[in-house]
């Protein structure tokens, strides 16, 4: 069985991040990274292929140049091989599931797709299910445990907060990229694929980006002075008639 | 004047507070308002659903939320109703549900709004873990959008005719996934991303068992409990209690995050609290310069006494 990973490259969680000319972001000094859910989910993909025996795990990303470093990290934390779909332009969210399942469809052996519950850039939330509808195949999300077994798949996902799937702690800790595994990604070679030969383009888009801002920032808050019990007093009194909360 | 519809959820029944922001926004400019409810008999709900014109009831045999079978009935509505856009609540069902309808109806969908122009069909949504805003169009015939809890202001029902009852059959097609069994989570009473008020623990609280101290205070206020990820790491809280960029983004109107330094990736995931309260024994823990009010102590003594004093205020 062929698995499939899909990730996105994103800016480093503790980046600055800052408007460029309205529509773009200021990409100098960002340090760029593997969207933290899709870590998880490559971990999965590894730890599925160490158990189906005779299984491949693919990396895909869809991206300008600089996302091969990500595809790079994949395939040093254990992937065997690497796809990339050579896109500069800003597609949309139902684009790139396009994209994407145009090159995993050319696969008639894949079997188990993992992606992200969602890219913590555009924050769509969205692609995996796109995609999953784009292929005609079953889609579950936001996993907290998963189970393959004899071509079936049996996932523990969160559901409407209250009555939801109980896990202590999320679906597996990624691992760590090896040295040995860094050596090893160097000599893989990266698959490319032009966004033209999946038929998807920017003009075919329906959702646009019309402008990005930063929001207004919070005026700085201030440290109720005095005794534990005399600044939970003044707290409870600002709480009520300053903020208005309680 | 546009065809709107909503997706109107129900929890056990019950009418869920996203709806009535839904409503709130639908009823703005005019429009021809749809609500469509799963369930065989919607006139329980005829008093929240005032103002809308048309109510499509869904009825079938077995109504429990079923992605599959929901997405295609939906679809199906917004082709017969010509809904030009289509909204629902940015909630776990939500994000479960919408995406799938994009997919079926072929139509651009924005999650997570904060505010939509239901004439433009364009909208606000916070992008890099609302480090930035950032506002999309739609094109297309139809337009979907998921609005974020607890942003929009929730009005009264402007007062109209008695809405029209349609009926339609839920989907029967066969299911891609099947429910084996739901398990009832251990920790959550109360929903955290529609909670009006929150309190959350971090790795400072050393042992779930001391959780018990937040959870005495949640009683008092009716506020759900979080945890940073540190503390859910450390096994002091669910995975389904993390606040932040790897856990939930919450959005009440009084956040006290107690023994949580304030990370940007905690930071990011409760920012856009109306206030913020944080009790750190560190006076330089970079929570104070994000919070409206801070008390530097041991979150064992102050929420304690916040307890009391609460108890003395609100009783
Ligand atoms: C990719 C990525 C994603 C992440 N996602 C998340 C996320 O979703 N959510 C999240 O929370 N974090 C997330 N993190 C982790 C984040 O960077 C911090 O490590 C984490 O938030 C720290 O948790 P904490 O504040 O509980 O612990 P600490 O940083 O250890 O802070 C504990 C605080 O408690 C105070 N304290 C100690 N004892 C007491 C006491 N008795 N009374 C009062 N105060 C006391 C200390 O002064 C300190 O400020 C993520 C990190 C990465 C890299
Ligand atoms: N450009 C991309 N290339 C590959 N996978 C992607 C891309 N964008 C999003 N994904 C995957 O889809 C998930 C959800 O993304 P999103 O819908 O953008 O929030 C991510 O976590 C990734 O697994």
């Amino acid at each position: 069985m062929n698995i499939y990973v899909c990730i996105k490259q994103v800016p480093d969680t503790e980046a600055t991040i800052l408007v460029k000319d309205g529509k773009t972001i200021n990409e100098t000094n960002v340090k760029w990274i593997i969207s933290p859910y899709d870590e998880y989910a490559i971990e999965e993909a590894l730890k599925l292929r160490e158990k189906a025996a005779g299984s491949k795990v693919t990396a895909v990303c869809l991206g300008p140049e600089r996302v091969q470093s990500a595809l790079r990290t994949a395939l040093a934390m254990g992937a065997d091989a690497a796809l990339h779909v050579e896109c500069a332009a800003a597609l949309d969210s139902l684009g790139t599931a396009r994209a994407l399942a145009h090159v995993i469809r050319a696969d008639k052996d894949f079997g188990v797709i993992f992606l992200g519950r969602q890219a913590i850039d555009d924050d769509a939330s969205q692609l995996h299910i796109l995609l999953a509808e784009e292929l005609s195949i079953p889609v579950a999300t936001n996993v907290l445990a998963f189970a393959y077994d004899g071509g079936k798949v049996r996932v523990e996902r969160e559901i409407d907060e209250g009555a939801a799937v109980a896990a202590a702690k999320g679906l597996n800790t990624p691992r760590y990229a090896s040295m040995m595994g860094i050596m090893k990604a160097k000599k893989i070679e990266i698959r490319k694929v032009a966004l033209a030969e999946t038929g998807v383009e920017e003009a075919g888009n329906l959702v646009s980006l019309l402008k990005l801002s930063s929001p207004p920032e919070k005026p700085q808050g201030r440290i109720i002075p005095g005794e534990p019990a005399a600044a939970v007093h003044e707290l409870v009194k600002l709480l009520r008639e300053e903020a208005k909360v309680l | 004047m546009a065809n709107i519809g909503l997706y109107i959820e129900l929890k056990n029944g019950a009418f869920k507070k996203a709806n009535r922001e839904l409503l709130s926004l639908a009823a703005r400019g005019g429009h021809n308002v749809h609500a469509i409810v799963f369930c065989a008999d919607a006139r329980p709900y005829l008093e929240e659903l005032k103002g809308v014109q048309v109510i499509v009831q869904v009825q079938g045999a077995d109504l429990a939320y079923q992605p599959d079978r929901y997405a295609a009935t939906l679809a199906a509505i917004i082709e017969e109703y010509k809904l030009d856009v289509f909204l629902g609540a940015f909630s776990a069902q939500g994000k479960d549900l919408f995406p799938r309808l994009a997919a079926k109806a072929k139509a651009g969908l924005v999650s997570d709004c904060l505010a939509v122009d239901l004439d433009k069909r364009q909208a606000v949504k916070p992008v890099y873990s609302g480090k930035l805003l950032a506002e999309y169009r739609v094109a297309g015939p139809r337009a979907l959008f998921t609005v974020r809890p607890n942003v929009i202001p929730v009005e009264p029902p402007a007062a109209g005719g008695a809405p029209e009852l349609k009926s339609r059959a839920l989907d029967t097609g066969e299911p891609r996934t099947r429910i084996v069994e739901v398990i009832q989570s251990a920790s959550q009473r109360v929903d955290l991303t529609e909670a009006e008020i929150i309190i959350s623990g971090g790795r400072a609280m050393k042992a779930q068992e001391n959780f018990a101290v937040l959870e005495d205070l949640a009683r008092v206020l009716n506020a759900g409990v979080g945890a940073s990820r540190a503390a859910v790491d450390a096994g002091f809280a669910s995975s389904d209690m993390q606040v932040g960029q790897t856990g939930k983004v919450v959005n009440p109107k009084l956040y006290i995050a107690c023994g949580i330094s304030g990370a940007i990736q905690h930071f990011v995931g409760m920012k856009t609290s109306k206030v913020i309260v944080a009790v750190n024994k560190d006076p330089e823990a970079p929570i104070f310069k994000k919070a409206d009010y801070g008390i530097v102590g041991d979150l064992f003594t102050v929420v304690p006494l916040l307890n009391e004093e609460l108890k003395k205020a609100l009783g």
